[in-house]
């Protein structure tokens, strides 16, 4: 079974007289089952608008996306996905545990004890089994990070959201939190809509670049990453970054980016 | 050394200000009452300068002395200071009982325009309206209305009036303050948190106990010390405009009626009311306490 299916949405926002602003643009796009997908572009290019309707946080004006062969929005009722965004949006009243269980808490049957073992065992896959008493703003903002990360995993969904998660830190941190989203990836097969403005993290991190064009806001181009699977990935770490086929790729998706009004159709590998 | 100094200062830093605080205001009253002469400061036919005579402004002394005397001649009186504790005291509990009917209020129509946002369209100008009617015109018509209040055995008392009026004053920076505190995470970057929870399909009364509401609290406590301060003059506005008896209000129009023959009988309740406000605000750092866990800084 495919995780997503977009096909010919659009959307366009209301602008109050009459003529819209067209944010999406007649999109088609198909995740597969633990398949991670990028979607890349400029500002205003309707990536983080497109993740948005996958999520079932805006709806489209045209066109339809199912989740797991669900509507979008039942498949958020039934809390097919975890998400995460570029703040981390944790609760500084929380510990940290507190905040990865919040998932669980909200919906669900999980007793205390329960969602305690879960927390803890999400805390120590990205890392954090030390911090679980701590409080978000004892952290520092890739650790907010991974609390994210770890919530959006709390309750093992088959498909995570995230929206530029990375986009606010540091290089050194944004490569650390790269390798970890490969390794969660791996051991959890979930698949993974990644929404970025990083080229290179683009290709690292995915089995397929969407590259989207603004006004409006559509795909010009779709391109295959071949550089193995995630966990092979993470154990190549900093040797793949410097891969000659990783440099091709990268080029490959700055020349589609460039060229912002190609055909929109797939450029072969 | 420098530096040991600031951080010593610090610590003790609060204390001290405040009580060179009181020390400056006292030496500024004596240092007025003693280089002004006793009739102000007259400019042609303007007084500039207000009169600095025993009756008008009597010595600090003077005022304690007479708290230690008895209230009135009679025998068995009790000393001023006592009556003013007793007061302050009643004032005090009335006050309370406003100030919490108030905040129950305040928040019942903050809830209520958060959820709704017609309502919030419609209740707003209401409630800021509210606070533009004179005080002193509503009180006699709510002592009215309260003695005409008849529900069962229950048995409207006058000081239930005074408190009602009180919370009509506190409800105000309430209702205004927990109406932002509740809808900040509307505004707070992108919304991200009410994303989440919308992710989490959870409906609105859920979203409203785990994220409004706590993020209201950083908006609330400074309504809550303002609703406080509010309560205690509403409550000794409406004392005296009432004419409740017990209370610091009723006092301070008694005391200021002899104040030719008495001048620094009527400064005790002055005081008084100062207590009440002190004692008011010191609970209001107590909820605060207890709400401490809510008003960390804003996290990204």
């Amino acid at each position: 079974m495919t995780a997503v299916v977009v096909s010919g949405a659009g959307r366009v926002f209301d602008g109050g007289s009459g003529a819209g602003t067209v944010a999406l643009a007649d999109v088609d796009l198909t995740v597969g089952e633990g398949e991670l997908v990028s979607l890349i572009g400029p500002s205003g290019c309707g990536k983080s608008t497109l993740l948005r309707l996958i999520a079932d946080l805006d709806a489209p004006t045209s066109g339809s996306v199912t989740v797991f062969g669900k509507p979008a929005d039942r498949a958020r009722e039934d809390q097919d996905y975890g998400i995460a965004f570029q703040q981390a949006g944790l609760l500084p009243w929380r510990s940290v545990r507190a905040n990865v269980e919040l998932p669980l808490q909200l919906r669900g049957r999980a007793g205390r004890a329960e969602r305690a073992a879960r927390a803890a065992e999400l805390l120590a896959l990205v890392g954090l089994a030390d911090f679980a008493d701590h409080r978000p703003d004892q952290l520092s903002g890739g650790m907010q990070q991974r609390v994210a990360i770890a919530r959006a995993l709390a309750r093992s969904p088959r498909l995570l959201l995230m929206d530029e998660p990375f986009g606010a830190l540091d290089e050194m941190t944004r490569e650390r939190l790269q390798d970890e989203l490969l390794r969660i990836r791996a051991s959890t097969g979930a698949a993974v809509v990644f929404v970025t403005h990083s080229i290179a993290e683009a290709v690292y991190l995915s089995d397929r670049v969407v590259v989207m064009s603004p006004r409006p806001g559509r795909v010009v181009a779709t391109l295959d990453v071949p550089l193995g699977g995630p966990a092979d990935r993470a154990a190549r770490g900093i040797e793949l970054r410097e891969d000659p086929a990783y440099f091709e790729r990268v080029s490959a998706v700055r020349e589609a980016l460039h060229s912002g009004d190609t055909a929109p159709d797939r450029v072969p590998s | 050394m420098s530096r040991r100094w600031q951080r010593s200062g610090k610590r003790i830093g609060p204390a001290l200000a405040g009580a060179a605080g009181v020390l400056a205001l006292a030496a500024a009253w004596e240092a007025y009452k003693a280089l002004v002469p006793d009739d102000g400061w007259v400019l042609g036919e303007v007084r500039v300068l207000p009169r600095t005579s025993d009756v008008a402004m009597p010595h600090l002394w003077d005022m304690a002395a007479r708290a230690a005397e008895p209230l009135t001649s009679a025998p068995d009186s009790p000393p001023l200071w006592l009556a003013t504790l007793q007061g302050a005291g009643f004032t005090l509990g009335v006050s309370a009982v406003g100030w919490v009917t108030g905040v129950v209020f305040g928040l019942l129509v903050a809830v209520l325009m958060a959820r709704f946002v017609p309502a919030r369209a419609g209740l707003l100008p209401w409630v800021v309206l509210s606070q533009t009617v004179p005080l002193i015109a509503i009180a006699p018509l709510v002592k009215r209305w309260g003695a005409q209040l008849e529900i069962g055995t229950f048995d409207w008392q006058d000081w239930m009036s005074v408190a009602v009026i009180a919370s009509y004053l506190a409800f105000f920076p309430v209702s205004v303050g927990a109406l932002r505190g509740f809808t900040s995470p509307d505004a707070a970057a992108d919304g991200v948190r009410l994303d989440l929870f919308r992710a989490y399909g959870v409906g609105w009364w859920t979203t409203f106990w785990r994220l409004r509401a706590p993020s209201s609290v950083p908006y609330l406590l400074p309504a809550l010390r303002l609703a406080a301060a509010n309560a205690v003059v509403g409550t000794v506005v409406a004392e005296v405009s009432t004419g409740l008896r017990g209370g610091l209000g009723r006092m301070i129009v008694e005391f200021g009626a002899s104040a030719s023959a008495d001048p620094a009988k009527q400064w005790s309740p002055i005081a008084g009311a100062v207590l009440v406000g002190l004692a008011a605000t010191g609970l209001v750092a107590l909820v605060a306490l207890g709400l401490r866990r809510y008003r960390v800084e804003e996290t990204a």
